[in-house]
């Protein structure tokens, strides 16, 4: 049977290093097969979150020779024979241990955005599927944050005191774009989310495991609607005497 | 003695999977003080793996549906061992929390004229299955959690009860420990709600994730409370079984749903030949007839073909495929083909996103071009914690269940479908209980001392001896399981399984671990096996002590199902000491006016 060669990080916030594992592959394994392999085998308290294995909870999100993957749709016949296949935890999130890390912030975050607010009626709904086409997009979201791991703004700038990130952008243009919500996160979104600070790089679009297009479906909309409410001269004016939608 | 923290609640909620989330949304509604605690990440739980849809009899699709067949559906696909108190409210609460459901802005896949879309599904007698792609459960677990974060409930993550607490035989509180660090933590509170999921890792196939371990069942019968069904474990038909790393990965019933179909490896669509003959007459009979049934659902169009017969409930459908594997007739493997590529592949990939990507990702197999390759996997348990119908109380005082940890609703065989509408509508009732009882308990219930000590010296143990690897004792604990009380079962198997697990036991009271207590997956499997052994003991006793088939308990020695004693009784087990004591306790009689929608029914077909 083939076998290769795992570089896993151990360690937590005092520091650590890479230790290496050879792990037998099976047809149609995957990272998280692999790490599994070495818990049960040679390292039982080798740290690693996952659920469904599934690639629909969003879980086991990590960094595989460099690339934010999750590890249980990275499969094991993607590396070449021989090569090692480095697996460390997400960089823009402290680590807790290992391979998991501390991940509340995005938790925080969520808190702050005003939730779904419907017209308190009692009638059923009727809407039609092309308006909410682009909101099931967006609801496909697993939460794995790799989106907040590839951003260059949470990333390299560390600006998690300011900007929100693209995942909650994604849950914003979700509510905002639902035809039954009546609330406005345009304010929201400028002065305390710091939309501005994204400068679509599109990073987090390629790495969505969900393939949302997270920039030219979600946050360019968004920013034109910021732009719309709050630097259109026009509009200014337009909603000073006739005032403004919700 | 090791430090712990210590939180008070009113009512603390163990597990946030749906039924967890809407028992604490309501505790919170109630205006009562609720601590949410789970093993994983807030919205990672099992619930999100869900993907066909939650069931409600609307009526928006076919118009004949209503809560009276959703009930006779439900008690005919459990064999009528059901509670019926719970598989009516069940169907009766349903539509009103996939309403509210939709109120809290989760976004459904909507009909033409703008309604909430239904669909078919296995023992369903009408489309009954609201739905959002192949991914509902992570449009319910999305929008529970964000209503429950902004509705202000406090959640514990990454937090695993290990024992619940008790003022006398009332609850008291629970204790247990945070996966980061290892820290303990002592939860002070007046009534508990369990909704820890199911136990499906004490199989090696089962779409269940790590922590799937009997958790809730496990606490309970530790707190004196009894589990009933629990012979009754579903293996859902269609499974993934290649490649090897992703064997027992869920492929959803809502390939079926729209219009899958089952071939052996002649090529023979097999399902017709499979139909108990009580409900034939529900499904075609001819592949012409399935084939304009799918036509009529594709296009959204009226007409008076019956359903396919892949459509016949989950028990049968494994059942069948497993037969055809023994007979020689399996595909490559030992699984059987199950195909939707014959459909627009737009359409399928439209319908049925996450099994496209989930087999052109893992398997190689672009499900628009050709078949899959399926089989049965340990999917749920209908058995567990035994709960009053209305208020989902168990038999110790303040202490609840819902979801599938808690049993009765399901009888002996689950449908499809069943399972979400089954979180909100007892997820609710549970936190309404669960509110109710810790409004009339005054003061706070005392904690005793020695009964924390004793949780960490049990917690600590591991640490302080020699003994065997928790992951090879778990491995041990699923042959045994997969080998003696699998898919088919057998007095002198079940007694070898039930010898073997009484040895085993001494392994689990003894497994090790090293290294330290912060995230260390190890010392958290020490402390889950305790739980699987219940689970996996209770499923053995009470299927060897079942001598007859009845929804998924299939016995070789008892291939029929009874209509005298064995269809009037549960099985029930409870802890007597040391020992797991069991016994068949009588069904709740059905009142007259539900019995005769049965009648009707039959006398329909005569």
């Amino acid at each position: 049977m083939r076998k290769a060669t795992l570089k896993v990080f151990r360690g937590d916030k005092n520091g650590g290093d890479y230790t290496k594992y050879e792990v037998p592959v099976e047809e149609g394994m995957v990272v998280l097969d692999a790490i599994h392999y070495i818990q049960a085998k040679d390292a039982p308290d080798l740290a690693v979150r996952w659920n469904c294995k599934a690639a629909k909870c969003g879980s086991c999100s990590a960094e595989v020779n460099g690339k934010p993957s999750l590890m249980c749709k990275t499969r094991m016949d993607r590396f070449e024979d021989g090569e090692e296949i480095q697996v460390q935890p997400v960089k823009t999130f402290p680590i807790i241990k290992d391979l998991v890390t501390d991940v509340s912030w995005n938790y925080e975050v969520n808190k702050k955005i005003k939730g779904f607010s419907p017209p308190q009626d009692d009638n059923e709904w009727i809407i039609y599927q092309e308006d909410i086409d682009r909101v099931q997009e967006f609801r496909k979201c697993i939460e794995c944050f790799l989106c907040q791991d590839v951003c260059h703004v949470l990333r390299d700038h560390d600006r998690k005191d300011a900007f929100m990130g693209p995942r909650f952008l994604v849950r914003t243009a979700g509510l905002e774009m639902h035809p039954k919500d009546t609330a406005n996160r345009m304010k929201y979104l400028k002065d305390e989310g710091h939309i501005g600070f994204c400068n679509i790089t599109k990073c987090c679009s390629e790495v969505c495991p969900e393939d949302i297009h997270i920039t030219d479906n979600a946050i360019i909309p968004l920013k034109e609607r910021v732009v719309d409410e709050f630097y259109d001269p026009v509009a200014k004016i337009f909603k000073s005497i006739f005032g403004g939608k919700k | 003695m090791a430090n712990y923290e210590t939180h008070e609640h009113d009512v603390i909620v163990v597990g946030a999977g749906g039924a967890g989330l809407r028992a604490a949304i309501e505790v919170s509604a109630q205006g009562l003080s609720v601590g949410l605690v789970c093993k994983s990440l807030l919205g990672k739980a099992h619930t999100v793996m869900a993907e066909g849809g939650i069931a409600a009899a609307l009526a928006n699709v076919d118009p004949q549906d209503g809560w009276q067949t959703h009930f006779r559906d439900t008690m005919r696909g459990g064999k009528m061992l059901n509670n019926w108190r719970m598989a009516q409210l069940h169907a009766q609460e349903a539509p009103d929390r996939v309403r509210e459901l939709e109120r809290w802005g989760a976004v459904f896949d909507r009909t033409k004229d703008g309604r909430i879309l239904q669909r078919a599904f296995g023992g369903h007698k009408w489309k009954r299955l609201c739905h959002v792609g192949d991914r509902t459960g992570l449009e319910m677990i999305r929008t529970l959690q964000d209503q429950g974060v902004h509705q202000g409930i406090t959640v514990y993550m990454e937090c695993t009860i290990s024992k619940l607490l008790k003022d006398g035989d009332k609850i008291s509180g629970a204790f247990g420990y945070f996966r980061e660090d290892g820290r303990y933590v002592l939860f002070k509170t007046k009534a508990v709600v369990l909704a820890t999921g199911g136990v499906g890792k004490i199989y090696s196939v089962t779409s269940n994730s790590w922590e799937y371990t009997s958790d809730g069942q496990g606490l309970a019968y530790e707190a004196g409370a009894d589990l009933i069904d629990m012979e009754f474990v579903q293996f859902h038909p269609t499974g993934m079984v290649w490649p090897p790393g992703v064997r027992g990965l869920l492929v959803t019933e809502g390939v079926r749903g729209e219009g899958g179909i089952l071939r052996n490896s002649k090529g023979e669509r097999f399902m017709f030949k499979y139909l108990p003959e009580a409900t034939k007459n529900d499904y075609a009979a001819t592949e012409e007839e399935a084939k304009e049934w799918v036509e009529a659902t594709i296009h959204g169009k009226k007409s008076e073909a019956r359903r396919p017969p892949e459509l016949s409930t989950r028990d049968n459908v494994a059942r069948a495929i497993y037969i055809e594997n023994k007979e020689g007739r399996g595909s490559p493997h030992g699984g059987v083909f199950l195909d939707i590529s014959y459909q627009d592949s737009e359409r399928v990939k439209k319908k049925l996103p996450s099994m496209y990507h989930q087999f052109k990702e893992l398997a190689d197999v672009d499900i628009t071009e050709g078949p899959m390759e399926v089989g049965p996997t340990c999917h749920y348990i209908m058995g567990g914690i035994r709960v009053e119908a209305d208020s989902a109380q168990t038999r110790v005082p303040g202490l609840f269940a819902a979801g599938e940890c808690a049993g009765g609703m399901h009888g002996s065989n689950r449908l499809g479908g069943n399972s979400l509408s089954d979180l909100v509508v007892f997820g609710r009732r549970a936190g309404l209980g669960a509110s109710t009882y810790a409004k009339s308990v005054s003061g706070q219930p005392s904690i005793n001392d020695s009964d924390i000590n004793l949780a960490i010296e049990e917690l600590e143990a591991p640490f302080n001896r020699e003994g065997k690897n928790p992951y090879d004792v778990a491995k041990h604990m699923n042959s045994i399981m997969d080998a003696y009380v699998g898919i088919f079962r057998e007095q002198k198997d079940m007694e070898t399984g039930v010898a073997k697990l009484e040895e085993l036991k001494k392994d689990v009271a003894n497994v090790a671990v090293k290294g330290g207590k912060a995230y260390n997956p190890g010392w958290h499997l020490c402390r889950d096996l305790k739980n699987m052994m219940v689970a996996a003991e209770a499923i053995a006793r009470s299927a060897l002590s079942r001598p007859e088939s009845r929804g998924a308990h299939s016995r070789l020695d008892f291939p029929d199902t009874d209509n005298g004693k064995w269809s009037t009784v549960n099985t029930s087990v409870y802890k007597d000491g040391d020992e797991m004591k069991l016994e068949h306790t009588p069904l709740p009689v059905m009142p007259d006016e539900l019995k005769e929608l049965f009648e009707e029914k039959e006398k329909a077909h005569a």
